[in-house]
Order: C-alpha cells, then sequence, then structure tokens
C-alpha cells in the first residue's frame, strides 16, 4: 500500500514517500522517513517486503557511503541507480531474492542535469521523467500524463505532486496521513514540508 | 545452548549430514556466518525448512503436527520517565487455554526488557541468544550495549533466517546512554523505532485504549495505569488473551517490576468504581 512517486524537472528531482508502516489493518507507524539519502545528490525512495526493503537498502546505503570514502568522489546518481539495479538482478537469480522497489533520483554534478530511475523487484531500470510504484500508480500516471510539460519549475512540479495526492486522498481507500518530499538539485538534498503540500492541496 | 557458547563448550558433532545436501549453495547464500555456529537438529529430508514449514501452524489454520501458542497482548511504551512493559499470559493451542500464567516479558539483563509475541519458543530462544551476545559486547567494550544495537543484533539474527518459519513479534526496551530506548522487531526482519508499540491478537484493543489517553509528559503513575488498563481492556475483547498483567516500568537504574495482577480483580476493581 505505500505510496512513492518521483518527478524530474528542469535541474531538479523530486521524490515523494508516505511515512507509513503497515502490518495487515494495523499502521504500526505514521513518522517513517522512506527516503534515504545516498550522498550529497542523490536520493532513494523504498517499498515492499517488511524486512528485506530495510536491509538491502541499508547494504546499499552502505556500500555508496563506502565508495564516496574510499574514492574521495561521490558516486553519480546514474551509477548508484546502475549498482543497485545489479546487486538486485544477482539476488533476483538466488535462494532469497529481495522484493524491493526503487525510485532513485538525484542531480549529477558532471553533466548537471538531474535523473530519475524506476527500479522495480524483477530488477528492470527506467530512466524516467516521472515515476510511481504500488497502487499509486493506478492514479498517478494519468496525472502526471497530463499535466507534464519540459522544463518543469519547482513549482509547477509541487503543483503535479499536489494533484496526486490530492487525487489519492480522494479515490485510495487508504488514506495516507502525512508524506515526506525530498529535493535534489545542484545545492543538495532539501527536505519539503509535507504539510505544505497538503496546503496545496486544500487550496486547490 | 546459549549458556555452553558462553562456557566454549563444544559438542561432538558440529556437522548435520542431513542438512541441504540438494544444494550446497544454500548454506552459502541464505545462510550467514551468524547460522554456522549453531548446530540446530534438521529434519533427516531434502529441504528440512520445507518440510519444518508444512508441519508448524503458524496461522492456526492446519491440523498441523506442531501447534504453536498463538493469541497475545503485548505493549510497550515510552514516556518523559522512562518506558512501561505491560503483557497478558494467556496461552493458547487451538481452542484450549494452554496455560493461564506465562511469562511474556523476557529479563534480558537489568537495563533491557523483551516481549514475547508468536512462537514462544522462538522468541524465548533468540532472545536469551541476544542476553549472551549482549554480555559478550559488554565484556568486550566494557560498556553497557545500547537498545539500538541490541535490537539491531536480534533483527541481523532472525533476517537470516527469514522465510524457514520463524515466528515473532518482540518489542525490545531498555535504558542506554541516549535514555529510554523502544524499538518493534519481528521475524519478517523489521525493525522499528518508536514511542508506542502494541503487538498480538488483543493489540488493536490495546492501540485503542492506548491512543486516546497516551501523552508523553504523564506522571510515572498515570502511566503504569495506562498500561494496565490497555492491556486490561484487550484480554476483556480478544478471548486469546487474559490471565494476568504483568507491568514494568525501565528507568535510569533499569527496569523494576511493578506487579502481576489478575485481570478478573481488575474487573470487579473498575466496574465498582463507576
Amino acid at each position: 500500500m505505500d505510496i512513492q512517486l518521483g518527478l524530474a524537472g528542469k535541474d531538479f528531482v523530486i521524490l515523494l514517500a508516505d511515512n507509513q508502516i503497515t502490518n495487515s489493518i494495523l499502521t504500526i507507524k505514521h513518522d517513517e522517513d522512506k527516503i534515504y539519502k545516498l550522498s550529497e545528490h542523490v536520493v532513494m525512495s523504498v517499498s515492499g517486503e517488511p524486512g528485506d526493503s530495510s536491509n538491502f537498502s541499508e547494504y546499499i546505503l552502505g556500500n555508496t557511503v563506502l565508495y564516496n570514502i574510499r574514492n574521495q568522489h561521490e558516486l553519480s546518481v546514474d551509477s548508484c541507480a546502475k549498482f543497485t539495479r545489479k546487486e538486485l538482478a544477482n539476488a533476483l537469480r538466488s535462494r532469497s531474492p529481495y522484493q524491493v522497489n526503487y525510485l532513485i533520483g538525484g542531480y549529477n554534478t558532471i553533466s548537471q542535469k538531474p535523473a530519475l530511475y524506476r527500479i522495480d523487484y524483477l530488477a528492470s531500470i527506467a530512466k524516467v521523467e516521472f515515476a510511481a510504484h504500488g497502487y499509486a500508480s493506478y492514479f498517478c500516471y494519468s496525472i502526471f500524463d497530463r499535466m507534464k510539460k519540459p522544463d518543469l519549475t519547482q513549482d509547477e512540479a509541487l503543483d503535479i505532486l499536489a494533484a496526486c495526492v490530492n487525487e489519492l486522498t480522494r479515490r485510495l481507500v487508504i488514506n495516507h496521513s502525512s508524506y515526506t518530499l525530498k529535493l535534489v538539485d545542484s545545492n543538495g538534498v532539501r527536505v519539503i514540508n509535507g504539510e505544505e503540500l497538503l496546503k496545496r492541496t486544500s487550496a486547490k | 545452548m546459549s549458556l555452553d557458547k558462553v562456557l566454549k563448550y563444544t559438542s561432538a558433532s558440529k556437522t548435520n549430514p542431513y542438512a541441504f545436501d540438494d544444494d550446497e549453495n544454500f548454506l552459502k547464500r541464505d545462510v550467514t556466518d551468524n547460522i554456522s555456529h549453531f548446530d540446530f537438529k534438521f529434519a533427516p529430508v531434502l529441504k528440512p525448512a520445507e518440510f519444518a514449514k508444512s508441519h508448524i501452524d503458524v496461522k492456526s489454520q492446519k491440523d498441523s503436527l506442531i501447534k504453536l501458542a498463538h493469541g497475545t497482548t503485548t505493549l510497550a511504551f515510552k514516556f518523559k520517565n522512562g518506558v512501561i512493559v505491560a503483557t497478558d499470559s494467556r496461552a493458547t493451542s487451538g481452542n484450549v487455554i494452554a496455560s493461564q500464567t506465562v511469562k511474556k516479558v523476557i529479563e534480558i539483563n537489568p537495563y533491557l526488557l523483551g516481549t514475547m509475541a508468536g512462537g514462544a519458543a522462538d522468541c524465548s530462544y533468540w532472545e536469551r541468544e541476544l542476553g549472551r551476545r549482549c554480555r559478550l559486547h559488554e565484556l568486550a567494550n566494557k560498556e553497557r550495549i545500547s537498545v539500538a544495537a541490541a535490537s539491531k543484533l536480534l533483527t541481523n539474527m532472525v533476517y537470516s533466517y527469514k522465510g524457514m518459519g520463524l515466528s515473532m513479534g518482540t518489542m525490545i526496551s531498555g535504558w542506554d546512554k541516549k535514555g529510554p530506548g523502544l524499538y518493534y522487531v519481528d521475524s519478517e526482519g523489521q525493525r522499528i523505532k518508536g514511542n508506542l508499540f502494541s503487538v498480538g491478537s488483543g493489540s488493536t484493543f490495546a492501540y485503542g485504549v492506548l491512543d486516546t489517553s497516551y501523552r508523553y509528559d504523564m506522571e510515572t503513575d498515570e502511566a503504569i495505569e495506562l498500561g494496565r488498563r490497555a492491556i486490561y481492556h484487550a484480554t476483556h475483547r480478544d478471548a486469546m488473551s487474559g490471565g494476568y498483567v504483568r507491568l514494568y516500568h525501565i528507568k535510569k537504574e533499569g527496569w523494576e517490576f511493578i506487579g502481576l495482577e489478575d485481570v478478573e480483580d481488575l474487573y470487579y476493581k473498575y466496574n465498582n468504581q463507576e
């Protein structure tokens, strides 16, 4: 039931994820941050099988941080995504594949371009402008298609995400009370207040 | 099992001739170093894990050989003066009450408590093993283990057995350098930090009472009463929970056992108040 959205704009990427951890009909946590910061310019949002998602993500996080320390150089978004995909693909044909889905977004400081990758549990990878996982994808892809335009500004991107959240609260049986939003641009990662986004929704 | 590890006792046979000989890679891929020094008895079949799964009744649906004790209400919450841990004491097996005097709180050490929900054997075994590792941490580092680290040890241990039939939902709570600590750990490999958790079949009832009256800045008496009431109301509505309310308060000096109260006595106490 996790909500995971991602949007790449002109010079930035925004990831959105809900804050709930659920166990069948129970919500056991309301304020979990599911968006990991891999490095100064790369973030990764996670959903999927409970134990796998944290365990595999911590493995990816640990290894990217280790790379950055060893080489005194930051792994780019593109490399982070491809590394994650490869690890997932190797595990896929083993006895215990990881059932996790990822959105990896960031700003490539060399090419000076934002990038957003969608990786699913079958280790397929796609570089996209916008992405969603899970039930949210049924509601949000049409909104993305309708509202997308080249060189989105941050304000326009937040409007799109607000429209998505609005639609999810209106039509999806499960209601998510809060969201985490992380924006990456040349200045690094910035957390956007989820409340602000919800205000945008109610303003419309 | 745990004690003989501390005493460096080694049994004669370390290898199991039956385990996983259909696929050597099984051990290499699934099972980390954690496991290799445990010598569990495996069923003498090609796939012991599959065999075990098909004979263990995890969801009380099948007429299995091994019936796990099910149905529990356990809770723990942080507040300004520490952590309150409360449990019921009933064990059910099918439609029988197997026991009314189960101790579902595991005293890992004077500063750490674990709660028990799901498979009783899994919980008590792995939390005892956790106690051993916590002691080794103390001996090696000359300082007590943090609640975060202790709960991580437990998750890593059970995660390596994921999909092999373990069943446990536990809350690891204690007091360390950072103050009160509380984590939810389960056999899925999940580990969640939080202020308030409840686990077991009666957890929804307990959550109902807890969420309506919980405040972080409660006084100790108030917090203990909230824990007691939440378990009491859960035992009242959940047929699989009952017996006694067992209460603990964890503070800076370590945990303190508050008491064991018969829910029947509580029933008359609360009803005469009104």
